[in-house]
């Protein structure tokens, strides 16, 4: 630590001493309390600004699907576009319930992601597990494969990926069966096996240190119990960030499921945004829609907001 | 032994999932294909669209009831996304029998096996307006029932007050009587941009509401003769003559750049004199303005007014295990009752006049009769070859950058020399 910063202010030490000119509590040079002193709002004005360039358009939404669409159009360019004046209704709400079976949409993505984070944080962490701890003969080979295929986009594998997705076998209750698309597998499996959350979780499991390996291992426990009872438990902050870096791209999943869903029953909620677009697009009831859709994201943030930071922060940090 | 809340946790989430991937992976199964056991699927692009979206389960349901040996079975789709599932199921095999398609893609679908042609139904179809009607290779492979129209939508009180001249179908405005009208209103400051033409919509709007502007002025987006090549069509001076107005529409502030995310509703809030659109915008229009509201025909700059042709269509998918089932389908469907309903309940211009004497507001003297004889006599077919997705999307770049100020000429030329490489690296489509 730089003792620069310690406090040593008046008073501190001998009173003979206390007027001698100390660089850490001389009067500060001329423009220096200027500049301090305009830092500090700056900082504010800065956070404001921020705050109201993310905030705006989710106020926007939120206010703009309790009213009409010729209301939203007309209120735009002035502040009462983000104030809940004029025509307010729930017309919109109860429109989207109308048009759209939103529960099995909302159910369907529930189930999806769910499944997705928790088989992908425990998939993934046996990867990196295998690859940081095991040390394999072709290991580093391995993790240098699986980090080259992060630089290939999704859109460049989507075709391959339905063809195959067509083609494969599945067992269920009514037998073997060919073809897995419009499925909720077709949605989940391809997605559980992730290069970057392999990469966080190799990062993390590196920085544990291998001598409670070799502890482990004199005490008779295997990899197995290596993995489970020692090095998971120390990596929280890991798995919450996968878990994170998970859920969210699998909840606005929109692409994939257009390919390989066609049945209704089985889409996902960002799909179900289509619906709206129209000749004569329902604007309000989109708002609605994107409002009730973006609420448990919302929820889940504020709720587990420290977490979330701490996590991001911790594995940025390890980086 | 005793939990950690971070076990807890995770032992929970590990419990919930599984269960649920064994209910997920359960669940769901084929649909698509048909043709099997009587049972013929269909997609069509209506999810979301209630009215239209019944209209056509009518059909469906009568003609399950009319008959023991098929089943037709629908699956609805959002609009916006509709041709992504169609290209991606076509890729796995898994297109159902009977589907609907937007009416210029027909070309391009048929060439690439999609679609079966609607043989035997010459007769029945020997009715409907041309424009609904798709074809390529000299075989009909979709109808539709019902076509739309381009339109300048205004108010009688807006004209008045400028001391215009309503158009008619047969004396339209001219170029200069246009631009004159549009130059008046704007000197007048009510409106910042008097003329909105919708630059805000994206996809096929552009090539369907501004190529019938370059026809209008006398140029295309290919030549016809053979689709082989865009010189002298696209390129040539008339187009470069549409360009150069189409610029001078934004550089006058006759028209704004970008215009807002929903324009129809921009006009009813008075943000524009005249709004360019279709004829799916009358319904909100009159209601805001009532018998105010006024559907011109557009301008004929030069050789004619144009509006584009061809809204969306049915027609049976090549993979189709059962095609006769599929086309018994489609004959029942082709009745003029139907037609009648489809567009009666999504406000659309019938495909057939015996239809259009069943709908209210067509018949003759009637509010929308206007909107047929638009579509009878200024529809232009978009290009009707495979090559046409290419030629809508390079024109569609074009003419952005040409309201965003690139050289007329230069992005003229450069269109068609993509569109020329585009059609002779795919053997001109033969």
């Amino acid at each position: 630590m730089s003792t620069a910063t310690a406090p040593v202010g008046p008073g501190v030490g001998s009173d003979h001493l206390a007027h001698v000119a100390d660089p850490t509590t001389a009067a500060p040079r001329r423009g220096e309390s200027g500049r301090h002193g305009i830092r500090k709002p700056l900082g504010v004005l800065a956070r404001i600004v921020l705050c109201l360039v993310f905030g705006l358009p989710l106020l926007f939404m939120f206010v703009s699907s309790f009213k009409p669409d010729l209301q939203i159009f007309g209120d735009l360019g002035s502040w009462k576009a983000f104030l809940p004046v004029g025509d307010i209704s729930t017309d919109n709400y109860t429109g989207v319930f109308g048009r759209v079976p939103f529960a099995q949409f909302m159910t369907n993505s529930v189930i999806i992601t769910v499944v997705t984070v928790v088989l992908g944080i425990v998939v993934n962490s046996m990867a990196a597990f295998a690859l940081s701890r095991i040390g394999f003969r072709g290991a580093g080979a391995v993790l240098g494969i699986i980090l080259a295929t992060l630089i290939v986009p999704f859109e460049t594998l989507a075709l391959p990926l339905l063809w195959w997705s067509n083609k494969l076998p599945f067992l269920g209750p009514d037998g073997f069966t060919e073809g897995w698309l419009d499925t909720y597998q077709v949605q989940i499996v391809p997605f559980i096996a992730n290069a970057f959350s392999i990469f966080l979780f190799y990062q993390y499991f590196d920085s544990i240190p291998k001598e409670l390996d070799e502890a482990a291992k004199v005490d008779g426990a295997g990899w197995w119990r290596i993995y489970r009872n020692i090095v998971m438990p120390l990596s929280g902050p890991a798995v919450a960030t996968v878990a994170i870096l998970t859920f969210l791209p699998m909840w606005n999943q929109y692409l994939w499921p257009l390919m390989a869903v066609q049945t209704e029953e089985l889409r996902p909620v960002m799909v179900g945004i289509d619906y709206f677009k129209q000749l004569n697009t329902s604007w309000g009831q989109i708002m609605a829609y994107a409002s009730m859709i973006t609420a448990p994201v919302l929820i889940l943030f504020v709720a587990f907001q420290r977490s979330f930071i701490n996590s991001i922060a911790s594995s940025g940090v390890k980086g | 032994m005793k939990l950690t809340t971070t076990k807890r946790v995770a032992v929970g989430l590990l419990a919930a999932a599984l269960p649920l991937s064994m209910a997920a992976c359960t669940k769901g199964g084929s649909s698509s294909s048909g043709g099997a056991g009587g049972e013929l699927t269909m997609w069509t692009h209506n999810a979301g669209n209630k009215a239209e979206l019944a209209a056509i389960t009518n059909i469906v349901n009568d003609y399950n009831k009319s008959q023991t040996k098929y089943k037709v079975k629908i699956q609805a789709f959002p609009q916006d996304s509709y041709n992504q599932s169609v290209v991606a199921a076509a890729a796995s095999k898994k297109l159902p029998c009977i589907l609907d398609i937007d009416g210029p893609n027909v070309p391009n679908w048929a060439w690439a096996g999609y679609l079966a042609p609607l043989d035997g139904l010459d007769a029945a179809l020997s009715k409907y307006l041309p424009t609904v009607l798709g074809k390529w290779d000299n075989k009909t492979y979709s109808y539709g029932y019902y076509d739309v129209a381009l339109v300048m939508v205004t108010r009688k009180t807006i004209l008045d007050k400028y001391g215009i001249r309503v158009p008619t179908v047969d004396q339209p405005w001219t170029k200069d009587e246009f631009t004159a009208a549009l130059k008046k209103i704007k000197a007048s400051g009510d409106f910042a941009n008097p003329l909105d033409i919708a630059t805000s919509f994206t996809g096929e709007w552009w090539p369907y509401a501004y190529s019938p502007m370059l026809q209008s002025f006398g140029g295309d987006l290919i030549n016809r003769d053979g689709y082989k090549t865009a010189e002298g069509s696209l390129n040539g001076p008339k187009a470069v003559e549409w360009a150069t107005w189409f610029r001078s529409l934004v550089t006058d502030g006759l028209v704004p750049l970008k215009s807002g995310a929903d324009p129809a509703k921009d006009f009813i809030n008075g943000k524009s004199a005249i709004l360019y659109n279709g004829t799916w915008t009358a319904v909100d229009t009159r209601k805001a303005f009532g018998k105010d509201t006024l559907f011109l025909p557009p301008p004929d700059l030069g050789n004619g007014p144009k509006i584009g042709g061809g809204s969306w269509q049915w027609g049976i998918s090549q993979n189709c295990s059962d095609q006769a089932g599929a086309l018994d389908y489609m004959k029942f469907a082709a009745q003029d009752k139907y037609v009648a309903s489809v567009a009666r309940d999504t406000n659309n211009i019938p495909a057939t006049d015996a239809a259009a004497a069943q709908v209210k507001g067509y018949e003759k003297g009637g509010e929308n009769q206007v909107f047929l004889d638009y579509a009878k006599k200024f529809a232009v077919l978009r290009p009707v070859t495979p090559g046409y997705p290419f030629i809508a999307t390079e024109f569609t770049k074009t003419a952005q950058d040409i309201l965003n100020g690139a050289d007329p000429k230069t992005a003229l030329d450069q269109a068609v020399k993509d569109i020329d490489a585009n059609q002779k690296s795919n053997g001109y489509f033969q």
